[in-house]
This record gives C-alpha cells, structure tokens and sequence, in this order.
C-alpha cells in the first residue's frame, strides 16, 4: 500500500473541501472494496478522508412516505430495517444476496453505490487496462471473459458492475443525494447515476471530483412480490453471474398488472428496459421481456451463456412471482 | 507525537487554501496516535496510518490468534468483534477504530473457563489444521447475536419474522468463513450446539 495522509473531518461540508483541496483525494467508508483496492496500489489515494464520524448512518421515512437512506447506513442494518423488510423486500433481498456476514457489517450505502468492477484484469496491475490505466487496451476483450457485460459495453471495456444492491437501487428508482465542496447540494436518479463505459470507463458514475453522497432516497413503496434471483457459482459469498430485481403485481387472468425489472450482471450499470416491463404486463409473457431486455446483447465468446441465462433467470422469477 | 502535529498542521494550511488543486506528490509515510479497547484492555499505540486492524493485533500488540489468510476480505481467518460486530480485520485501518472496543478470539474465554463456542468446536472436532478456527468462532458469536437480534439472511423465507437457526441457516450465515481443511458439518454442529448454550 503507498503512504498516504489520513484525514478525519467532522462536518460533511468540511469533507468535501477536504476532498477538491487534496490530490488524489478518496472518502473511506467501510474500506473493504478501497483498502482491496489500495493493497493491490490499483487505487493510490495521497489523502484518506474517513467519512465514517460523519452523521450520515440514520435511516428516516420522508414525506412522501418514502425512506431516506444515510450514505453510511451499513448493508447489514439496512437489511434488517423493518420499513426495508416490510415494503423494500427486493432491497433487503439484494443486500443479504451480497459479500458476507462481516463484509456487510462493514460496508455502506454508499460504497456498495460506488464499488468498482470484479473484472480479472483490472485486479491485475500487469495487464492492459483502459478503467484503470487510461489508453493501455483492454486484456479483457478477446481474453477470458466469463464475468464481462453482454449489454452496453464498447471497444474500450466491456466490464460489470458488481454490486446486487445497486439492482434492486435500481428497480426501485431510488434518488442519489449529494453535496459539492461548494456546499451545493443535488439529487441524482439511480438511472443517470452509473454510466456505460463508452470511451472512458474510467468514468463510472456521473459524480464529480469532492463530491461526497450524504443519502439515497426511496420513494414510497410499490406493491407486489419482490424478488431478487442472483446465479452465481456458489450457493454463497460470490459474486452474480447473472441477477434480477423484480416486483411483480399480480393482475387478472395469470397476467402480471404491474412490473418493473431491473439486471444485474449483464453491463457497466444495472439494467433497465422500460419497454420490457410494458411487454410483460401487456402479455404475460417472460420471453416477450426477455427479448425487449436481450435486444442488442452480444456474448464476448466466454460469457455467451449469459444471454440464454438471463432469460431463463427470469422466466423462473416471473413464474415464482405470479404463483406467490 | 511530532508527525501527527504536522499532519494537523498541513491539514489546516490546506483548508485554508483555495480551489487550486496542489501537484500531487507521494506522501512520506504518516504515523498517529490510536487508542484500541482490546479484550476489555486499553491499549494506546502510534501507527502508521496504512496498518490493518489485523496488522495492528498480530504484529503491534503479539495478539497472533486472528490469523491472515487472504488479506483481502475473502477468507474470513481475521474475523474480530468490533463494539459486539463481527468484521474482516484485514479491511480495516487501525486509524479507523479510534476508541473502538475489540474483542479477539484471546478474549472470548472467562479466564479458565472456555466460552461456550470454544468448548464446542473442542468437543465436536471442529476443525483439523485450525488455521480457520478463530475467525470461525469469532465469527459464530457475532452472527449468534445478529440471530439474536433477529437479522434476516439470503435464506430466511419470510423476512419480516425472526428467522430460526436452521442448519441452512448457520451455513449460509458463516459462509463468509472459508475452512481449507472443509471441517464444516463438525462446524455446524458445533455452532447449533453452543447456540443452545449461550
Ligand atoms: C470477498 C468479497 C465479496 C463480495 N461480494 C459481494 C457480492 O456478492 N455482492 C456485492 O454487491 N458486493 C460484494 N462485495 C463488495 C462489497 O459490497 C463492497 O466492498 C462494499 O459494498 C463497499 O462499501 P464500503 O462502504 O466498504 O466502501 P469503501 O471501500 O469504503 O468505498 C468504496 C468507494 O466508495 C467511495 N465512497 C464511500 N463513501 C462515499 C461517500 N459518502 N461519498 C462519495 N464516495 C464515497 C470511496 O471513496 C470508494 O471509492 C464483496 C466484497 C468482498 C471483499
Ligand atoms: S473490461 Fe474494462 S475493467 Fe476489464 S480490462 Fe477491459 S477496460 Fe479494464
Ligand atoms: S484475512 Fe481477512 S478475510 Fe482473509
Ligand atoms: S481447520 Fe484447517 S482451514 Fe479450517
């Protein structure tokens, strides 16, 4: 791990000044994807600015009848909160789908939002790679790519974002808050908060630099089943091949009335096609959405079983939704 | 503590700074001062600010019984309790538990008298090499009281009621603990004994 300084700001505005004054400045909340990162000198911040004194750890309802959720309210606590148990079933689902017991104890709303990718070779400092060394290649492309994205990835870097809780985030349309060294404050759709990778995957999020997330907010609850089916390699601790978020509302005939589905696995952000959620209310049918969800999708020879996957994933979870 | 002083130091004179972004320069390595509660002791120490809390018990305070196996989160061998919560000690900065409370796998037993997940993993042979054992039972009795506290996990059928410790469940709940010498059923056992017990 390189030297750096270690910073330990009281007030949230003092942290984001902290973080634009500073070169190479990084927050650090529950450090199990930074501290990976920093050990592996694959993230080398000069400045370490722990978050974690900060007052961001409740979980309020809104006014609208939503919940507010603190940027460092821990995966395990939001799990177990009765409002998520209760009415955000798919977020609890997701969160308790991911890393484990100790991990979870650790890590928070706002790190797991801004974890990076698992792909092999941007763990491997020895390897081209465009997300962490800008303009080295991509070693992924044409190289062993059973986790790579199968949607929106593009010449430069065909990676996934890692994370189950941002899928259900997702599937929820949860709102990303934020404050500026300025002081300046704004909320950030989940849907414009990751972005594909396009030309500079280095850019993963629509954040800028010292800006630091005080909480993501949830709307008030949608009703119906949720869902949250993750395949993966093991029956536990591993990351999904492929996931779906859903929340399905049963209607009349065996047909769905509502639904909203959101993937993980498949590209550099969680996965959403609006016209997929429409085709399966309007038919019933899983492989109608699977088809609005798959448009476009191509396999980079390793990973082509996710495409059939995806597929079969939800079908399964259709299928357990409209018979709970 | 002289480094720390300037550590402050600079801190203030770089708040006090506008907007411009200062060139970026490898930063000489920083020590402060850190305060642990460990195993009910206080222990004041000056770190370098990249020690591990794992680091930090192994190699600053001769507490060798969590052990490192991956060093990245992976493997569960560095399982600790902070303030009663199971986490990985070697994911976390010392600098970063500042007036925590500690507990390792040296502090679980009253004096003589094993803990009662000590007394099962001995009696039902829950383990072989044991290089896994002390993460595993740090682990147990955090997740024994995350049970307790009634925490869902990846297998409770219905999350608004308290889940009970099934064989599913203990699995599921330590899979964060990786045995190499695979004494699993004998961990589960041991587990579903002692929960019993405490
Ligand atoms: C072995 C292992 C298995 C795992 N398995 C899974 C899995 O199956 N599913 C899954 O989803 N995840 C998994 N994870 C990843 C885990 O969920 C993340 O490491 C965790 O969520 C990160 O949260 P953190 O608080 O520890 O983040 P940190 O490591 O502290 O920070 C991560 C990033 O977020 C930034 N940051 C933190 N807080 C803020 C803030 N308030 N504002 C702005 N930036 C901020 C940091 O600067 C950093 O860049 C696994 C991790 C490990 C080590
Ligand atoms: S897929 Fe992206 S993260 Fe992986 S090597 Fe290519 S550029 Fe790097
Ligand atoms: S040494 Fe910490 S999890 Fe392996
Ligand atoms: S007893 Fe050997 S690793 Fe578990």
């Amino acid at each position: 791990m390189k030297a750096f300084a270690y910073e330990r700001p009281a007030t949230v505005q003092d942290a984001a000044r902290l973080a634009a004054e500073r070169p190479s400045a990084r927050f650090i909340a529950g450090g199990t994807n930074l501290l990976d990162l920093m050990k592996l000198q694959i993230e080398t911040p000069a400045t370490l600015i722990d978050v974690n004194r900060l007052p961001l750890a409740e979980v309020t309802e809104t006014e609208e009848g939503g919940l507010r959720i603190g940027a460092l309210v821990r995966n395990s606590d939001l799990a177990a909160h009765p409002r998520v148990r209760t009415d955000y079933a798919v977020l609890g689902k997701a969160l308790l789908a991911g890393a484990s017991g100790q991990l979870r104890n650790k890590a928070t709303t706002a790190g797991n939002l801004l974890q990076r990718t698992r792909c092999y070779y941007f763990y491997d400092t020895t390897k081209p790679c465009n997300k962490r060394e800008p303009g080295s290649g991509c070693a992924a492309i044409g190289g062993f790519n059973r986790i790579m994205a199968v949607l929106g990835a593009s010449d430069s870097c065909i990676a996934t974002n890692p994370s189950d809780m941002n899928v259900a985030m997702r599937v929820l349309d949860a709102t990303v808050e934020t404050v500026d060294p300025q002081g300046a404050r704004r909320s950030i759709p989940i849907a414009a908060f990751h972005r594909l990778p396009g030309d500079t995957p280095q850019i993963e999020t629509d954040l800028k630099p010292g800006e630091l997330i005080t909480a993501v907010t949830l709307p008030k609850p949608v009703e119906g089943v949720h869902l949250y089916r993750k395949v993966r390699d093991r029956a536990s601790y591993a990351f999904a091949t492929v996931s779906v978020a859903a929340i399905i509302a049963k209607g009349e005939g065996g047909k769905p009335r509502l639904a909203k589905l959101a993937f993980g696995g498949l590209a550099h952000k969680p996965w959403r096609v609006q016209a997929a959620e429409a085709a399966l209310v309007e038919t019933g049918s899983a492989d109608a959405a699977a088809d609005r969800v798959l448009d476009g999708a191509r396999g980079q020879g390793s990973n082509d079983f996710k495409i059939p996957l995806t597929r079969r994933t939800l079908r399964a979870t259709v299928a357990e939704a409209l018979r709970a | 503590m002289g480094s720390c002083a300037a550590l402050a130091t600079l801190g203030a004179s770089l708040r006090g700074r506008a907007e411009a972004a200062p060139a970026a320069v490898d930063p000489q390595p920083q020590t402060m001062p850190v305060s642990l509660e460990i195993n009910g002791t206080r222990h004041d120490l000056t770190l370098d600010t990249r020690t591990t809390l794992l680091d930090a018990l192994r190699e600053h305070l001769d507490l060798n019984g969590s052990k490192k196996g991956c060093d990245h989160g992976q493997c569960g061998a560095c399982t600790v309790l902070v303030n009663g919560r199971r986490i990985n000690s070697c994911l976390s900065l010392a600098v970063m538990h500042e007036g925590d409370s500690v507990t390792t796998i040296e502090g679980l037993a009253d004096g003589d008298s094993l803990h009662p997940l000590q007394a099962a993993f001995l009696h039902h042979d829950g383990y072989q090499c044991g290089y896994c054992t002390p993460g595993q039972i740090c682990s147990a009795a955090g997740m024994l009281s995350e049970v307790e506290a009634g925490w869902p996990s990846h297998v409770t059928d219905d999350l608004t009621r308290k889940a009970s410790l099934t064989d599913e469940e203990i699995r599921e709940r330590m899979s964060g603990n990786i045995c190499r010498c695979s004494a699993y059923p004998n961990i589960v056992a041991a587990i579903r004994d002692a929960s019993t017990k405490i």
